[in-house]
């Protein structure tokens, strides 16, 4: 029945357990959904992030240099600071040719994420900015979508420019800033330098395959939908 | 129910923002370009009438005691529910609504029509009440956008072939090529600025409308109540 009478009503609805019961209940229904929802959209989002992580690489290393999946060739590091870097190495024949790693730092509001590509000289594939919380019209220039700023990265090392100018011009750096934003380049700069000087460190040892060498997580493929 | 008179209210007199001054969360946290504002009207349109046609059917179970809590639950499920598929399958939408669609849990506008509407009223009535109230919504944050996109950055729709697919890239166009830009209007302070010119717009289209009737003492009532005494 759809619609019980008053009597009904006064019976048992206004009663503190069917109140309580109904509640539980509907908690217990939406729970229930949700889970369901998850279970039946789990494996296929972690698909979707899988194809944005392989999307996202294939724009910072080259297809023609590369024939492996460079996802399933990765491993994660433990960095001095505490934190974590997750390396992908792009190989040919089995020949090393490139790594690829996410680098962040502070922008003007929040962390600004960006990956890139470093091949085995050292120089620079290219930069790309995955994620940041920077003004819109001003700081979003660092997207690769609305301005070419960030392909200026392309083939710079360490020594070009030399040390010094690993900066932005208002700093005597050799980059560009943005009118009314110098934050937010100043802080990818500084990422992307800092990044190149991890390859420094690492990078010689992690083409080779050497990850025995410091305190490092192999990740094993198998494992990787869990993390 | 007088579907044409209930889409009149919720598209005009008793819009959620322009007429009940509501949903202003999202509203002013998205309309920097007229792009997100259709995203987030699209996004905020499908939750209204899901949510709609829930409360609707569950309202002779729920008690009016914990209808409150009830009516949360059912709109925080639709809205994660949505949140998961649209990232699993339709994940390039996703990637542009993706951030928006958490926020429509802060919309207001979503518990006030299962409250005043869904849960007195019949499943279908109820889904139209949240289309109707969605498209007005809509309404506000493109025009919104489009206003703060136009004298912020000088483009309107830009990036539109994003959110929409390839076909409707063509709505994407520069109005002022080489315009400098109008920072405020970008900032979250020039939602509020726009935001206030066009609730005066409305209120004097309102103003006309009436005086071109000729009901100038239903005006000087409406005027007067709104007043300070």
């Amino acid at each position: 029945m759809k619609t019980p009478s008053p009597a009904d009503r006064s019976a048992y609805r206004g009663t503190v357990w069917f109140q309580a019961a109904l509640l539980g209940g509907a908690t217990l229904a939406t729970t229930s959904l949700l889970s369901l929802g998850d279970l039946a959209t789990r494996d296929d989002i972690a698909l979707r992030a899988e194809e944005d992580l392989r999307a996202s690489i294939g724009q910072v290393v080259p297809a023609a240099i590369h024939d492996n999946n460079l996802v399933e060739d990765q491993h994660t590091e433990r960095l001095d600071d505490g934190g974590t870097i997750t390396v992908y190495r792009a190989t040919r024949d089995g020949i090393p040719t490139a790594l690829a790693y996410t680098v962040a730092g502070p922008g003007y509001s929040g962390t600004i994420r960006a990956i890139m590509g470093v091949d085995t000289q050292g120089r620079i594939l290219g930069v790309r900015v995955l994620a940041h919380t920077e003004t819109p019209g001003l700081g979003d220039k660092i997207e690769v979508l609305k301005d070419d700023w960030i392909l200026g990265f392309d083939g710079r090392s360490l020594g070009n420019p030399p040390v010094a100018g690993w900066g932005v011009k208002k700093d005597g750096g050799h980059f560009d800033q943005f009118t009314g934003a110098t934050i937010t380049p100043r802080a990818v700069v500084k990422a992307v330098r800092s990044g190149l000087e991890f390859f420094d460190r690492r990078g010689q040892a992690l083409l080779a395959g050497d990850v025995d060498g410091s305190r490092t997580d192999p990740v094993p493929a198998t494992t990787r939908g869990d993390r | 129910m007088d579907y044409g008179d209930n889409a009149r209210k919720a598209l005009w007199s008793n819009n959620i923002v322009l007429g009940q001054t509501l949903a202003l969360c999202p509203l002013l946290a998205v309309t920097g370009t007229a792009t997100n504002g259709l995203g987030m009207g699209l996004a905020t349109t499908a939750v209204l009438v899901l949510s709609g046609a829930l409360v609707s059917a569950l309202r002779n179970l729920i008690t009016p005691e914990v209808r409150i809590p009830a009516f949360v639950l059912i709109i925080a499920s639709v809205v994660t529910l949505l949140d998961m598929a649209l990232n699993a399958w339709m994940h390039e939408l996703y990637k542009v609504l993706g951030l928006f669609v958490p926020l429509i849990v802060t919309n207001c506008a979503l518990l006030g029509r299962a409250e005043t509407f869904a849960s007195k009223n019949p499943v279908a009535e109820s889904m139209f009440d949240g289309l109707m109230i969605g498209t007005g919504f809509l309404l506000v944050l493109v025009a919104l956008g489009a206003t703060r996109e136009i004298i912020g950055s000088g483009t309107l729709f830009a990036n539109a072939g994003l959110l929409l697919g390839e076909r409707f890239a063509f709505l994407e166009t520069t109005l002022i090529p080489g315009y400098r830009g109008f920072l405020l209007l970008v900032l979250p302070a020039g939602g509020f600025i726009a935001l206030a010119f066009l609730m005066a717009a409305k209120r004097a289209i309102d103003r006309r409308v009436q005086r071109r009737r000729g009901a100038h003492s239903r005006l000087d009532v409406a005027t007067a109540g709104a007043r300070p005494a």
